[in-house]
């Protein structure tokens, strides 16, 4: 693996091969702000919050941390003013789903973001995907899954895979930024295979 | 049929066909594409079938039923070889009567005859008309010479010359030399040189390396690549022989809709024949060259057509988009190198190796060459598939060729580059379909479909019906895109209702900027393109509506 010198807010980072901008800058200590990433899961690149400006040849451009490679020679600015307005919209977008949501809260402190900008649509799911990917990814179970596509896009259990898997599972719980991920577990549950009677086998 | 196994055979089994053709005996070009298919052909071809076989005539003269002409409002469109006589808006009725007096008696139907509505004057010949005569038809033009099931018919107007040229006179390297020279820019969308996308695919390491055609077309108002793909599919396929030759790749694979029964039947067919020739298969014509392509057919949904999705699906995966940090080029289906081209693009191939870059670069603009094909539709006469020269205006295409707006109406603008593209209005209908003068405008060249509008349209409403259709086709992975799009349309819903509020404008711009920085793909990173040029150029019409 060979090492690889950047600069991420000023800052001389050392990096290897292969590794992500996010990677760089959580190894020095620079904090980017995400909501889809996991460190057990594959990069993903959904919610978008680790939008960063990078300078390469003398051109500046706006990539996703979580996804784009390390390379030598490349400046990254984690904070710009473009940055900082596109993450708050970002927020603000998301918020008009679960304004309630403490992660969402504390990034809206952060970054000045407004709850009420958007017209409201409380579905309370962001979509950010970690329960489906956590399901598929680590547990090989896809007992999860996204259902339909572009504004009509949500998260469904599989009810067949979800009686047989998700009693003694439950790990995606405390992956969700808003607990929806346990009012569709539990909708799905009541609906499909209620067993409220059994005691469940620790 | 034997297989062709040299250059030597080919052009022999050319003169073959050639040799049974007598050049004066008649034929009947019906078209079947897919607007005269709408308009009933099929009971055309049938009456034209029954009245041969009623009069003993059927070894006398021969019927083709083609792929799209063009002039599609005007359907079905039947041209009359050897003199070439077109008649519009036929019906099974009038079938005797054109066997008897034009393919027997040599004599004209005025009553069939297009009429130009300008001086009155009829068309007797394809060529007498406006429509025909003012364009440069250099890829669409054979679609009328040729039965898309039947490769003998794309054999005899010298098919697959290009492919011998290349594979036995010509190494991949000057191959990929030409492409380059003849600055062959992609027609998808990007307008990427596409002989760069060829060199980075060729240099990229790995042994495996893959070719594919995207035959999505899933834009509303684009329908050129499935005329060119439907109408002449062999032309296609020699283009993407040709290619997979300079990039070194022996595995193709074609994408296109899951929703068209006569482009797949045509695309079979055609695979089927190639192969039974030994023009696709091992050791092409005996070169050594030895290339396979798969046929895939997308999900249904617009995104699946976007490059990096539309490898995923080929996957077998969910057709959801990736960063391109890693060009598909290098890292594409199973991450091996993945070189991606259009229907369209791929057609020009063929054309650009028979006659050769100086003749292609001599057609076009300085940086936009050879010609392009749009599909015109919305508040227009002709309702068509268009080839024309790079540089042309989009006045000529709407005016000239398309025989301008029905009932008297003034043009207000043309929205062109399909649902990511972008409204360019009247006063600037100078402009030359040309890449950069289009993106100069916000309105990408995209797969070139181009939406007439006329003085009574609602800017405003058109552009919520596009949002309307992203919103659904987006994939949703990204928020930008998803819920950018989102927030956009329900401010149209507002605006549409009467309902604007003070805000609402600066509101869109915002929308417009997180959706075209920080969206993953380019559907996320285009989707505002339509709301910025409206804004920019009918501000007016959103101020009106909005409530103060």
């Amino acid at each position: 693996m060979s090492e690889i010198l950047l600069q991420i807010d000023g800052k001389e980072v050392k990096a290897t091969e292969g590794m992500t901008i996010l990677d760089a800058a959580k190894s020095a200590g620079i904090h980017i702000p995400t909501l889809c990433h996991h460190e057990k899961l594959e990069p993903y690149g959904g919610c978008r919050l680790c939008t960063v400006e990078i300078e390469t040849r003398g051109r500046s451009r706006l990539v996703a941390g979580c996804l784009f490679p390390v390379q030598a020679d490349l400046i990254v600015r984690t904070r710009t003013e473009e940055v900082d307005k596109l993450r708050k919209t970002i927020i603000e977008l998301l918020m008009a789903h679960a304004p309630d949501s403490f992660e969402l809260l504390a990034l809206a402190e952060e970054y000045g973001a407004d709850r009420n900008r958007f017209e409201k649509e409380s579905s309370f799911c962001l979509l950010c995907g970690l329960c489906v990917r956590y399901c598929n990814e680590v547990k090989k179970k896809s007992a999860i899954t996204f259902v339909d596509c572009g504004a009509e896009r949500q998260i469904n259990f599989i009810p067949e895979i979800a009686a047989q898997e998700c009693w003694n599972c439950k790990e995606c719980f405390p992956l969700c930024p808003t607990s929806y991920l346990q009012a569709a577990y539990f909708l799905t549950e009541a609906l499909a295979f209620p067993r409220a009677k059994e005691v469940p086998a620790k | 049929m034997p297989r062709i196994n040299s250059p030597a055979e080919l052009e022999d089994l050319r003169k073959g066909i050639l040799s049974h053709k007598a050049p004066d005996k008649p034929c009947i070009a019906i078209c079947a594409g897919t607007n005269c298919l709408a308009l009933g052909n099929q009971e055309v071809i049938r009456a034209f079938k029954e009245e041969l076989k009623k009069q003993s005539l059927e070894d006398k003269v021969d019927i083709r039923a083609t792929g799209c002409h063009g002039l599609c409002e005007r359907g079905p469109n039947v041209l009359i070889y050897p003199q070439e006589v077109y008649y519009i808006e036929v019906s099974p009725e009038d079938v005797p009567e054109i066997i008897a007096e034009t393919v027997l008696g040599k004599k004209v139907i005025d009553r069939l005859l297009y009429t130009d509505p300008d001086t009155g004057e009829k068309a007797v010949h394809q060529s007498d008309i406006p429509f025909y005569k003012k364009q440069t038809r250099m890829i669409i033009n054979t679609n009328t010479m040729i039965d898309p099931k039947r490769i003998d018919d794309f054999l005899a107007i010298g098919g697959y010359s290009a492919l011998s040229k290349a594979l036995f006179e010509m190494t991949p390297e000057a191959v990929l030399d030409e492409i380059k020279k003849a600055n062959l820019r992609g027609r998808g969308g990007g307008g990427f040189p596409a002989g760069l996308k060829w060199e980075t695919a060729r240099n990229a390491p790995g042994d495996q390396k893959y070719v594919i055609i995207n035959g999505h077309e899933g834009e509303p108002g684009a329908f050129m690549d499935r005329a060119i793909f439907t109408g002449n599919p062999h032309n296609v396929l020699e283009g993407f022989i040709i290619g997979a030759y300079a990039i070194g790749a022996s595995q193709g694979f074609i994408y296109t809709r899951h929703d068209m029964p006569q482009l797949k039947e045509n695309i079979y067919t055609a695979l089927a024949q190639a192969e039974e020739y030994g023009l696709l298969g091992d050791n092409i014509l005996g070169s050594g060259f030895n290339f396979h392509i798969e046929v895939h057919f997308d999900v249904g949904i617009f995104v699946s057509g976007e490059s990096s999705a539309l490898m995923r699906s080929i996957e077998g995966k969910n057709p959801e988009p990736r960063p391109k940090y890693i060009r598909t080029s290098v890292s594409g289906i199973w991450d091996k190198p993945s070189n991606l081209n259009n229907v369209e693009t791929w057609a020009n191939v063929p054309q650009i190796i028979n006659k050769g870059h100086e003749w292609y670069t001599s057609i076009g603009t300085e940086r936009s060459k050879g010609t392009k094909l749009v599909s015109v539709s919305g508040h227009v006469n002709n309702t068509a598939v268009v080839e024309v020269p790079m540089g042309t205006t989009l006045r000529e295409i709407v005016f000239d060729i398309c025989g301008g707006l029905p009932n008297g109406k003034k043009l207000k603008a043309v929205h062109f580059g399909g649902a990511m593209g972008g409204s360019i209005p009247e006063n600037l209908l100078d402009t030359p379909l040309d890449f950069d003068a289009l993106s100069g405008l916000g309105a990408t060249m995209g797969a070139g479909g181009m939406l007439v509008l006329d003085e009574d349209t609602s800017m405003v409403e058109m552009t919520r019906t596009l949002l309307d259709f992203l919103s659904k086709e987006s994939c949703g992975k990204c928020v930008p895109c998803r819920e950018g799009v989102r927030q956009m349309l329900k401010v149209y819903n507002r605006l549409c209702e009467g309902k604007g509020k003070p805000g609402d404008i600066e509101l869109l711009e915002d929308l417009c900027d997180v959706s075209k920085k920080a969206s993953l793909c380019s559907l996320g990173r285009t989707a505002y393109s339509p709301v910025a040029s409206t804004l920019r150029f009918f501000r007016e019409e959103y101020e009106e509506k909005i409530v103060q």
